[in-house]
């Protein structure tokens, strides 16, 4: 993992040009979380350990879009809430470019810095019917941030609010109300008005559409879109669904069982992907084009248990690509093309399908 | 749309309403479609249009305060080579001749696997039932069946599977028993109500291959409930649109997709993020999605006239907010119910 640390620092440096591309608001080296699996009842041992997150190291640049995808139980969300540390990692390091504090190691703060941290991170959730209090109206929940952190209160408090809720589309009006008025996307335009509220820099989205419907997903989107202009915000775009997340992210990270498997901009990963679990992922999509009716990459089997994962690289089962080398030696993630990331022992000699069809380089 | 094919299920004017203290909710109200012998029918919508309120009322299993008030299902049956039709909606739901039809003759695969299953019996017990109900087989053989079927459907073991639980196995796993706890009675149609969208994409993959394959050896019918339009292109045959309650438009799913009429389809299609769309443009040009303005409105409030036109781009005002469309066939098998395209 130390080979892959070093070649993804020299990345930055020796490939980008400082004039097209933004400096790194985000650093992650070498993240993990191990959760204990206990068992017993009293007295409790530790009998293993859950590798949620198992040396996961990305980078992301300001004012972009990393789309950070994989299916469930593969850590994509536990790697979101170590970064704003809702959880402890077990091991590595997050360097944040703090608007206030300048840069820092999240893992290294004390509570009052990660209360000053948090008001440049914030997190929109997935659900937004579990993810608001029931019992707070809008001017509770939108407010809370802005309270709590003493930067506004009173009427100063409530024009805050009213105007947080006309960037996000709903009518200020509307701040007396309880949750249960509102539908599944306006609840879920309430949840990025809070994220907002402290104007943060970095906003982790945890597959932010996925309960939608297909209409309201599609002016949620638009208006992620729009307020990342208005604001220059960075999001960490969390989601399982790698349609959104070609149309949203500027670059994206692969996620296999607490891995990063590959990781490189858009168009190139869904172009030309290097590693065979991507090339799967992408050709598992069902295209809405009956004229498009393809064979999928089947794999085969279940995705492997963190608790337990295979020898050498946990693809390496279900991989139709696969080597005697592959069930002995963890691949490490390497830059094989300038920032394009990959951890497969075969990356170079295998010609993989990208979203338009085969590419010969 | 395949005329020529045996009509297996028509389904005229249904509607099916929840009777709750608030207002009535008409989930279902005067829907018309035709399932035939061994095709693929897609269902499409949003949440709350009634696409599952339709496949439990041709099961009558609507769970209440909901009741079918009107319409016709009208079953064709084949027994021992005589032709029989029934009306669905005129059987009790507790009756045993419903019941000799769902499960046997009539299947269903749900959503979400592990709150469809029971948690208390092993996958054996529960497929072995079904089969013994309506089969009338002995246990021994009821099991040796039950072991076939799972072998069908690709579990890997089955004479270990079928003695463990929902719990132990995963979701890919489970969603595999339920199909073949549905077809180990060889049924004429298959409902599937969302069978995958609880499912991981390469998960997903194998279970539509699977259906697929399914098909073509027992060749039933499938009714496709899903609001996945990537699904419905690669899986169906024939398409039918709802939205709150009614049917908006039905169409082969080539016809649906390169020449849909009504607006709320030509929306739909077009608020997705299709895969490979920015990267074959290179990233460069148009960045935002289509979307439908507004949101889907109460269900206890509908707007007059057609219920989309608050939110359609081409309503005619005068029109289109006081007469309700009638469904119109504008190219044989294509029905559209919209007075803006129709004109009518």
């Amino acid at each position: 993992m130390t080979e892959a640390l070093k070649n993804t620092t020299s990345a930055h440096t020796a490939t980008a040009t400082p004039e097209s591309r933004n400096p790194i608001l985000l650093e992650v080296k070498d993240l993990k979380k191990h959760f204990p699996i206990q068992r017993g009842f009293l007295v409790t041992r530790v009998v293993g350990h859950v590798k949620a997150v198992d040396g996961v190291s990305f980078f992301i640049r300001e004012q972009e879009t990393l789309g950070l995808v994989g299916e469930s139980g593969c850590g994509k969300t536990t790697t979101g809430r170590l970064i704003l540390r809702a959880y402890e990692p077990t091991a590595g390091e997050i360097w944040f470019n703090d608007r206030k504090m300048g840069r820092v190691n999240v893992p290294d703060l004390d509570k009052r810095q990660l209360k000053l941290l948090r008001q440049n991170m914030q997190m929109i959730f997935q659900d937004p019917y579990s993810s608001l209090n029931p019992r707070m109206t809008l001017l509770q929940i939108v407010g809370e941030p802005l309270l709590v952190n003493g930067v506004a209160k009173g009427k100063e408090l409530q024009d805050r609010v009213a105007e947080l809720l006309r960037v996000v589309g709903l009518r200020p009006e509307y701040m007396t109300r309880y949750p249960h008025a509102f539908s599944g996307g306006q609840r879920q335009r309430i949840g990025v008005a809070r994220a907002l509220a402290l104007n943060p820099q970095l906003v982790v989205c945890d597959e932010p559409v996925s309960a939608l419907d297909v209409s309201i997903q599609a002016q949620t989107l638009n208006l992620l879109q729009d307020l990342q202009e208005q604001f220059g915000l960075t999001y960490l775009f969390v989601s399982h669904d790698l349609s959104v997340v070609e149309h949203i992210s500027d670059r994206v990270a692969v996620m296999y069982v607490g891995k990063l498997v590959e990781a490189a901009a858009t168009e190139a990963l869904f172009q030309r992907p290097l590693h065979p679990y991507t090339e799967a992922l992408l050709s598992a999509v069902p295209k809405p084009d009956p004229r498009l009716r393809t064979e999928p990459i089947v794999l085969q089997g279940d995705v492997a248990d963190p608790a337990n994962p295979p020898s050498g690289c946990y693809f390496h089962p279900r991989c139709q690509y696969a080597i005697d080398r592959c069930s002995t030696e963890g691949p490490e993630l390497r830059e094989l093309e300038p920032e394009h990331f990959v951890s497969c022992h075969r990356a170079e000699e295998l010609r993989l399908m990208g979203v338009l069809g085969r590419v010969t380089p | 749309m395949n005329n020529n094919r045996e009509r297996l299920v028509e389904i005229k004017n249904l509607q099916t309403y929840f009777f709750l203290d608030e207002g009535t909710v008409r989930a279902v109200d005067g829907v018309d479609f035709n399932i035939h012998r061994g095709e693929t029918l897609g269902v499409v919508g949003e949440s709350g249009c009634g696409k599952s309120v339709t496949a439990r009322s041709i099961l009558n299993i609507v769970p209440k305060p909901g009741k079918t008030v009107g319409g016709e299902i009208l079953y064709h049956r084949k027994v021992k080579g005589v032709e029989q039709t029934i009306d669905l909606t005129k059987l009790a739901p507790q009756s045993s001749e419903m019941r000799n039809i769902r499960g046997a003759e009539i299947a269903m695969v749900f959503q979400e696997p592990m709150t469809s299953l029971s948690p208390v019996h092993t996958i054996g017990n529960q497929i072995c039932e079904a089969i013994r109900l309506h089969q009338g087989l002995d246990q021994a053989a009821a099991r040796e069946l039950a072991i076939d079927m799972l072998a069908l459907v690709g579990m890997p073991l089955p004479n270990r599977t079928i003695d463990q639980y929902a719990h132990q196995l995963s979701g890919g796993m489970r969603q595999r028993a339920m199909i073949a706890m549905a077809l180990s009675c060889h049924p004429s149609l298959l409902i599937a109500d969302e069978p995958t969208t609880a499912l991981d994409v390469t998960t997903e993959a194998q279970i539509l291959k699977l259906m697929r394959q399914l098909q073509d050896e027992l060749g039933m019918a499938i009714m496709y409930i899903t609001h996945n339009l990537g699904v419905i292109a690669q899986m169906t045959e024939n398409v039918v649109v709802m939205y709150m309650g009614k049917v908006v438009e039905q169409a082969d799913v080539d016809t649906l997709f390169y020449d849909p009429q009504h607006p709320y389809t030509r929306a739909l299609l077009q608020s997705i993020p299709r895969l490979g769309q920015k990267t074959a443009r290179r990233g460069a040009g148009q960045r935002r999605l289509a979307s439908i303005r507004g949101m889907v409105p109460d269900p206890y409030a509908l707007p007059k006239g057609c219920s989309f036109h608050p939110r359609c781009s081409q309503m005619i005002a005068g029109e289109c907010d006081q007469i309700e469309p009638q469904m119109i066939e504008v190219a044989p098998g294509h029905k559209v119910r919209c007075l803006a395209c129709t004109g009518i």
